[in-house]
């Protein structure tokens, strides 16, 4: 029934995820996960998913729904978004300043985020760091789910793509290791009606079937931010998918760019090291 | 910025022509979830590809087609270099075009 | 000079038959491309039979030299995408149609100077359908059909 490149591994590779939530937080280091995490995945789906593939989310493992994608990624349906994206980065504010005055590294940003800013002891991520640079010219910020601010992401997604996921938890940092451990505990925490953690899909039940959808895998889940979704006929950001899923489960959903996703973002990237970003892209 | 993106590539004297259309291709037929008022029709209904001169191919559509629609034709007699344009009009009056030279 | 007024009339759109009859008459548009009429009837039929009588045709030869490329199973019904590539001398169009669909002409190609007969677009099904491809070549109409499944996702699908 499942129409399945690879066939999904059980027993041994199961009993780790439970045992990376059980631990008190405390107890293992962002490396031991990561390693644990990554290891999980790849044996999961048999070693015949190279670690990269996983930036491909559910195409990389149902041959199904790989079919509809490649026919669509021919003419891809974020391409004018990244035109528009790029019209935004070039177009100066009313002051005269413009992005590459805030970056004036380029728009290949996305490889920087998100980081630990220790002054500030909080997560910095892309999107707010894009909003912080308008206010600091005068200009309003943008929202954070959809629109604009997707566009000018889905250009500097394209030109950061290659880039390779390298998120740190600074050793010794206490704040950091609490930041990065809330967003651990959001992920495996039970929510909503349907009680469910992100992990009950994207872990346990990653590869199989919720009626006729195959659940991605959690490995790769932030590389190809943002996303043009069939479903919502546009691009939209990480945190409104986070939205999105905290909704199906009948949980509360929290504000986009706040400390909760943000924390969220910061662990489920550094899970993703080593994947090349490939932003912007499609999916169902 | 147009609405659409066009690409058009020659290749062993086919040219190949892309576009990829912004619009909301509304069938009439959904109700706005908030007000229940049904969400008027409002898509796409013809777009036409020329080039030298001449209606290479044309297309009519109704709201069945996707959101953001795509079209891909081919048509013979084109040179690198030469423009194709591509116009599309739809049922509510509104209308775009692009040019774009074959590659 | 002759050209710029083709194309200002064509690209009017729904332009009223009065005019295009005039300019028929007058020499400045070939009947093949009085196509400027969208073709309410047929677009808003509510069976495939009516579908294809509005535009006129009748018969339906299936032929293998029509291809149809869609995936088996569609990932949403949103967004389908739909190739149509016939090995055919002369064809002049080629229609989608979506049996299932509360109107199942989805779409029509014509084909002009030098057009190859050759179409793909995204569309949108409500459920499992023969997706159906009508063509007209020679004053002939063949036909070739593939079913695509649509299935109800799990996600907020």
């Amino acid at each position: 029934m499942n129409k399945l490149i690879i066939t999904v591994a059980t027993v041994a590779a199961i009993s780790l995820a439970p045992a990376m939530a059980n631990k008190k937080a405390t107890e293992t280091t962002p490396d031991e996960d990561l390693k644990a995490y990554q290891d999980y995945f790849l044996k999961r789906f048999n070693n015949e998913v190279p670690l990269n593939d996983f930036q491909n989310g559910v195409y990389a493992v149902d041959k199904v729904s790989r079919e509809n994608w490649e026919a669509i990624e021919e003419f891809p349906p974020y391409e004018p978004f990244i035109d528009e994206g790029e019209e935004m980065w070039n177009t100066p504010f009313a002051n005269g300043k413009s992005y590459k005055d805030c970056f004036p590294d380029g728009p290949a940003l996305r490889g920087k985020y998100p980081y630990w800013d220790a002054d500030r002891k909080m997560v910095m991520t892309l999107p707010l760091a894009l909003n912080e640079c308008r206010e600091a010219n005068g200009e309003k910020p943008l929202k954070y789910k959809k629109g604009p601010i997707a566009s000018l992401l889905a250009y500097i997604g394209y030109e950061s793509r290659g880039q390779v996921t390298n998120v740190t938890v600074p050793e010794g940092d206490a704040d950091a290791l609490a930041a990065y451990d809330a967003g651990k505990n959001f992920y495996f925490a039970r929510r909503g009606q349907l009680n469910f953690s992100c992990a009950h899909c994207h872990f346990e039940s990653s590869g199989m079937n919720v009626r006729s959808d195959v659940l991605s895998p959690a490995l790769g889940h932030t590389t190809g931010w943002p996303v043009y979704r069939s479903k919502w006929g546009e691009l939209g950001t990480l945190h409104r998918r986070f939205d999105g899923c905290n909704r199906q489960v009948r949980a509360k959903a929290f504000p986009a760019q706040g400390e909760e996703y943000r924390n969220l973002e910061y662990f489920l990237t550094h899970m993703s090291n080593g994947i090349e970003y490939n932003g912007p892209s499609a999916r169902k | 910025m147009s609405s659409m993106k066009v690409k058009a590539k020659e290749k062993d004297g086919i040219v190949e022509v892309k576009a990829l259309i912004k619009h909301p291709m509304e069938t009439g037929q959904r109700k706005d979830k908030k007000t229940g008022k049904p969400i008027p029709a409002h898509f796409v209904q013809q777009v036409i590809v020329e080039h030298g001169g001449k209606t290479r191919v044309s297309a009519d559509w109704s709201g069945g087609v996707s959101k953001n629609p795509l079209l891909f034709v081919k048509f013979k007699g084109g040179a690198k270099g030469e423009m194709v344009k591509v116009s599309w009009t739809d049922n509510q009056g509104g209308s775009d075009s692009a040019e774009e030279a074959i590659s | 000079m002759q050209t710029d007024i083709k194309r200002r009339v064509f690209l009017k759109g729904s332009v009223a038959s009065g005019a295009v009859a005039a300019a028929v008459g007058a020499g400045l548009l070939t009947p093949q491309m009085v196509l400027a009429e969208w073709n309410k009837a047929a677009f808003e039929s509510k069976t495939v039979e009516d579908a294809v009588k509005n535009l006129g045709l009748e018969g339906g030869e299936e032929s293998a030299d029509i291809n149809i490329k869609a995936p088996d199973i569609a990932e949403n019904g949103a967004v389908v995408p739909v190739t149509v590539d016939v090995s055919m001398d002369g064809v002049e169009n080629i229609a989608f149609i979506v049996k299932e669909n509360p109107s199942p002409l989805v779409a029509t190609f014509s084909m002009g100077e030098g057009g190859v007969p050759f179409a793909r677009t995204n569309i949108k099904m409500g459920k499992t359908s023969d997706v159906i491809a009508m063509v007209t070549a020679g004053g002939k109409t063949y036909m070739a059909k593939k079913e695509v499944k649509v299935t109800i996702g799990g996600c907020g699908g």
